[in-house]
């Protein structure tokens, strides 16, 4: 599975917006590039990028081509109620990358 | 014995000249306006306006790598739930593809505020646009100078 990185704070007062930043280690291959002897790389990337919060999908991100390998995304979300925020990443096959953490709402 | 080992040096900058000049040969062609034009239409519907303003976007002036160049997006919204943005495209009018890519937004992100890197194969104007929840599509555009270009999408 592919190593990730989360930033979110483990704690926010309710009402506040939430700053998140997540990355993956994911080559993002294009398929546009050759190997040293001339073979094509196959294209092989995520395309889905999600983020529930207690249960319901607050952000979520398409990818294409465009974006940067190990694909990094900031975004933000509002601190409802004390709950798992689950990341999920899906690549071109399917397979999906899942982690949580706790975000505690005081 | 100075000679052959100059003539095989030779012989390996050839065959490495070879192997870089044959990718290049097969490389994918960059995309034009038109394209992105096009894939703005498909995503986007046709029929409805699209307004200049209301999102700005973020990139450096002078990007001298084009492999991750970094972006941030901003929309002029309250973000409530009878006035928000929905969705968020970034579009290129001269990388290989011209999705680049697309973020789903809600009343529950607080405010229109995003983050990513992106690829960039050309020196070019890139543009996004935000549908928001009444339908309305905004737009904004940046232009940055790619010293050197995403050899990722080898162009």
């Amino acid at each position: 599975m592919p190593a990730t990185r989360i930033v979110v704070p483990a704690k926010a007062k309710k009402g506040e917006i939430v700053e998140i930043k997540t990355i993956i280690n994911h080559p993002q291959e294009t398929g546009f590039r050759h190997d040293n002897v001339g073979r094509p790389i196959p294209r092989d990337i995520i395309t889905r990028f999600t983020c529930t919060y207690a249960g319901e999908e607050v952000f979520r991100m398409d990818l294409f081509t465009g974006v940067a390998a190990n694909p990094f995304v900031g975004f933000t979300t509002i601190a409802t109620e004390t709950g798992d925020l689950v990341f999920e990443w899906t690549d071109q096959h399917g397979a999906v990358t899942r982690e949580q953490t706790r975000l505690t709402v005081t | 014995m100075r000679g052959p080992v100059e003539i095989s040096r030779r012989a390996m900058l050839e065959g490495a000249v070879g192997i870089l000049v044959l990718p290049l040969s097969a490389s994918a062609a960059l995309a034009t306006p038109e394209s992105m034009a096009a894939a703005m239409e498909e995503a986007l519907g046709k029929g409805t306006p699209m307004k200049a303003g209301r999102v700005r976007i973020e990139l450096p002036e002078l990007a001298e790598n084009g492999n991750s160049v970094p972006l941030k997006l901003t929309v002029d919204s309250p973000m409530t739930p009878a006035d928000h943005v929905k969705m968020l495209y970034v579009f290129s009018e001269k990388n290989p593809v011209s999705n680049v890519v697309r973020f789903h937004l809600g009343p529950r992100s607080g405010v229109a505020r995003v983050q990513t890197s992106i690829r960039l194969a050309a020196t070019q104007r890139i543009t996004a646009v935000a549908r928001m929840s009444d339908g309305s599509l905004w737009s904004g555009a940046a232009d940055v100078i790619v010293t050197q270009a995403a050899c990722l999408d080898e162009t």
